[in-house]
């Protein structure tokens, strides 16, 4: 069409009153917003690693969200069929690796429980002393990062400067500070070097004056209490049946630990030790049970140093270990919640199979029930406070 | 001392303007170096324990900053391909012409203000909210998801928290009797408590709330903790600025704290008494001014740094809910009360 | 005690107290490199070889998890030690490398090294910009014997003394 030329008539007639109503419809669909996916992760300083959560938003309310996992899978229960005991306990320790001693511990006595062996009474206090100090080293971090996930910067370098007291008590004895690959079929590698019991103390003394300071600094603070209190509540009853376990379950309310019911393992037995639970079932009684968990477990650390007994720290095994065949499931409660090891032996020096029950897999699953219809910031919220390592979702 | 606007005259009103307007450029990156260094990088490092940047410049890490600055220079300038080129070029500007703009009222000296404007609280809070403007440009043209939420947050807050700030600020002009900036600096150097005129009357005393008010109406103004959704570090990674590198996140830095310095040199303006020494009057106060203005805001931003670095955020929600159903209030109680006292003493 | 969450003021005054209190005590950093802090005794920093104690008898490269051992020898033949004897035959160790860009510090070698040639030394200061460079040889492994501490008493009540 050349420019010189008129416009042609129209002939359609625009009529005005239909229009206008045509335009409103034109807003409101503009206007009416669709659901949005975000995509957490697997890059992202929220998830503890590389969880990726996939959440679709509306606005800033969750209407869903699926957890994909995976990113970290390293193939644990398939290395294991191939590799000797000694060499799995190297294996296992990176499994949660802030508490790397607790995951050896059930993996030894599983086999001690094959080979039919007691380790001395020094070993198992020894033992049962290096796992709470794991577990004070992890608490120390969640109490520190949970802090951080809710926007408070200082917590999280309390946190890490508290755990480095225990790490150098770690790594005087065993050598390694976050993987001491140190429990052996029938005891420990080495015992104590001279002066562990006196630094131990003061090192308790130090964890439970951080204690205090995370229960002013963080807990009682009104900020991080509007921040977490009724978020991400777990019913007892929905959480059990997912597999939620250790301090998730307590907070909830279930008077449930491994340490004292059920089987008993290690030296606690002997030791006399308070099982903290907390009636609501909200991000704050979780961060609640973990402190005061650190706190019963410097208190039980002192304990086992008051009654440490004399005596050997390995029992007799051949130099080259065969484990006889046969199966066995040994459970213990480790910092992040229940783990398990189900070891089958055929007689060799290594294990048939091992199958690996780690508790963050099961403390994640309950992820997608739990976040329905939460804001965004309250997801990240709920995720620091269920506490899950991806090395022991993924192994 | 009446030879600067003497002086002023005989060079020339272009030169003048010149030189006002390089001052004032130089005195916000100079500002947000301050700030950042010895509340960000020293007085946060202490309240965790850790010593901060040591060894850049061999004493205690002093030119960490600097070196920081002239690394984001010579970075590469990456532009999301989606985004918008212009708007997100533009909304870094936006935000450091607002904290410029911030800087034109406030007085230093009896003689040295850039611009003594009459209206110059009412003027200074009506630039900074500019900023909302280059937030919410920086949010969309990023084509980024989790930009775009950091930036409707932070439009729904620091609009919300405009009133608080202004309702914690009518409290002092009421007091004042003006609304320039320099005449409030005058009435407090003036003023008598009880009759006792030897430390003038600096307005914390008689508007404590208004203080705490205003602290934490600036607090939000920020973004910073405990209301910096919009910058969640750990849920949106910079939120509004995550696609910024380089030198526009730069501008973006000097401008968040290149604003801190700003509202903080407001708050000691307005309550502390600004540029006034008790008995310093004339030439001196010209000379003094500046640094005891420097003294007053910095004891300001030690207690919203300081707020900063202890406190977890609050949700979206639960930050809208204190401006509007607490501070507001609040502030208008205030209003109340400072109006019956001014009329019945 | 436990204390019950019950604080005397309110939480957000005592919190500022806690960063201000920290912010006066020294920091609790350690400047490295001006400032090193001595690693404990039983560190697992490298491992040190003692070559004359070793037999080439391949248990440590069998059983490192990562395989990171890698040894050649050969035998050779010495003369008799009496008059009229045999000549024996002995291992003379060629190659014995370790690589630290694949060890893991787990310690099975030091630990099942029957004729005490490896051992600890909590050295840790060995970082390389070229990654083949990790690859310690025989000769590197035994000027690391120098490093290797005494071993150290033990807590009360142990049973044996301190081994490596």
């Amino acid at each position: 069409m050349s420019t010189t030329d008129a416009a042609p008539p129209s002939s359609f007639q625009v009529d005005r009153a239909a229009m206008r109503h045509l335009a409103d419809a034109q807003v409101n669909v503009e206007l009416d917003t669709g659901d949005m996916i975000l995509n957490l992760g697997p890059q992202h300083p929220a998830t503890h690693g590389t969880l990726r959560l996939v959440v679709r938003l509306d606005g800033e309310r969750v209407i869903s969200a699926d957890p994909v996992i995976g990113y970290m899978h390293r193939g644990y229960e398939k290395l294991t069929e191939f590799r000797t005991y000694p060499q799995i306990t190297t294996l296992i320790n990176r499994i949660d690796w802030l508490s790397s001693f607790a995951n050896e511990v059930p993996f030894m006595t599983a086999a001690e429980q094959l080979m039919g062996i007691e380790a001395p009474p020094r070993a198992t206090y020894i033992r049962t002393v290096l796992t709470e100090l794991s577990r004070i080293a992890t608490f120390l971090l969640f109490l520190g990062e949970m802090g951080l996930q809710v926007g408070a910067l200082t917590p999280a370098f309390y946190g890490f400067r508290d755990r480095e007291y225990v790490l150098n008590l770690i790594e005087a004895a065993t050598g390694g500070r976050f993987h001491p690959n140190f429990n052996r079929i029938g005891g420990l590698k080495d015992d104590l070097p001279w002066g562990w019991i006196a630094e131990c103390r003061s090192t308790m003394k130090i964890v439970l004056d951080a204690c205090d300071d995370f229960e002013d600094l963080v807990l009682g603070n009104e900020i991080f209490r509007a921040r977490t209190r009724g978020i991400g509540i777990i019913p007892a009853a929905t959480g059990a049946p997912y597999g939620v376990s250790g301090s998730n379950l307590r907070a909830s309310g279930v008077d449930w630990d491994l340490r004292r019911d059920a089987r008993p393992y290690l030296a606690y037995p002997d030791l006399d030790f308070q099982v903290w639970t907390h009636p609501d079932g909200d991000s704050y009684s979780r961060y609640w049970v973990r402190l005061q968990e650190t706190r019963e477990s410097a208190r039980i650390v002192l304990q086992c140093l008051d009654g440490i007994p004399a005596g050997p720290i390995m029992a007799k095994v051949p130099r080259i270990i065969k484990v006889p065949a046969g199966e066995t499931w040994v459970e213990t409660e480790n910092p992040l919640g229940q783990m398990g090891y189900y070891v089958i032996s055929k007689g060799a020096t290594g294990p048939f199979r091992v199958k690996i029950r780690s508790a963050s897999f099961s403390n994640v699953s309950i992820l997608p029930w739990l976040l329905r219809g939460v804001y965004v910031p309250d997801v990240i919220t709920i995720l620091a406070s269920l506490y899950f390592i991806l090395g022991d979702i993924d192994r | 001392m009446t030879a600067i606007p003497t002086l002023a005259l005989s060079i020339g009103w272009g030169t003048t303007l010149a030189i006002k307007t390089l001052i004032i450029l130089a005195i916000i990156p100079l500002g947000a170096l301050i700030l950042g260094y010895v509340f960000l990088l020293k007085m946060m490092s202490h309240m965790q324990s850790r010593l901060g940047p040591m060894d850049p410049g061999g004493f205690h890490g002093w030119y960490q900053l600097v070196g920081d600055g002239l690394k984001f220079l010579q970075k590469e300038d990456i532009m999301p391909a989606q985004s918008d080129r212009r708007v997100f070029a533009a909304a870094p500007a936006v935000v450091v012409l607002s904290t410029f703009l911030v800087f034109l009222v406030i007085p230093v000296g009896p003689d040295l203000v850039d611009k003594s404007l009459n209206v110059g609280v009412f003027y200074a809070l009506a630039v900074s909210s500019l900023s909302v403007i280059g937030v919410l440009m920086a949010g969309w043209a990023s084509a980024n998801k989790y930009a775009l939420l950091g930036a409707l947050r932070a439009a729904a807050q620091l609009i919300a928290y405009e009133l608080p700030l202004l309702l914690a600020v009518v409290g002092v002009v009421i007091q004042a009797g003006t609304l320039s900036l320099q005449g409030i600096v005058l009435s407090q150097q003036h003023g008598a408590i009880f009759g006792f005129g030897g430390l003038g009357q600096p307005f914390i005393l008689t508007q404590f709330f208004g203080f705490a008010l205003f602290l934490v109406a600036a607090q939000a103004e920020l973004t910073q903790t405990p209301f910096d959704m919009p910058v969640a570090e750990s849920e949106l990674v910079a939120g509004y600025m995550v696609e910024y590198t380089g030198f526009r996140f730069l501008f973006f830095f000097i401008g968040e704290f290149g604003t801190a310095f700003g509202f903080a040199a407001i708050a000691a303006t307005l309550f502390l008494g600004g540029w006034a020494l008790p008995g310093v009057h004339g030439t001196w106060a010209d000379i003094l001014g500046p640094g005891v203005l420097f003294i007053k805001l910095m004891a300001v931003a030690f207690l919203m740094f300081w707020v900063r670095f202890t406190y977890p955020r609050l949700r979206e929600d639960q930050l809208q809910a204190l401006a509007w159903k607490v501070l507001i209030p609040l502030g208008l109680a205030n209003i109340l009360l400072t109006g019956v006292f001014k009329v019945a003493f | 005690m436990p204390r019950l969450h019950k604080p005397k003021m309110p939480g957000l005054i005592g919190g500022l107290g806690i960063t201000f209190k920290t912010m006066l005590r020294p920091a609790v950093t350690v400047q490295y490199p001006h400032e090193r802090e001595a690693p404990v005794t039983r560190a697992r920093g490298v491992i040190a070889l003692k070559e004359e104690n070793c037999t080439s008898c391949m248990l440590c490269a069998r059983q490192c998890p990562d395989w990171c051992i890698y040894i050649e020898g050969h035998k050779e033949q010495r003369p008799p030690r009496r008059e009229g004897g045999r000549p024996r035959s002995v291992n003379i160790l060629d190659r014995f490398d370790i690589d630290y860009a694949l060890c893991m510090y787990c310690g099975i070698c030091v630990e099942v090294c029957p004729f005490d040639a490896l051992f600890w030394t909590p050295e840790f200061e060995y970082s390389e910009f070229q990654i083949g460079r990790l690859l310690h040889d025989k000769v590197k492994l035994g000027d690391w014997m120098q490093t290797v501490p005494e071993p150290e008493p033990l807590e009360v009540g142990a049973e044996t003394k301190g081994k490596k």
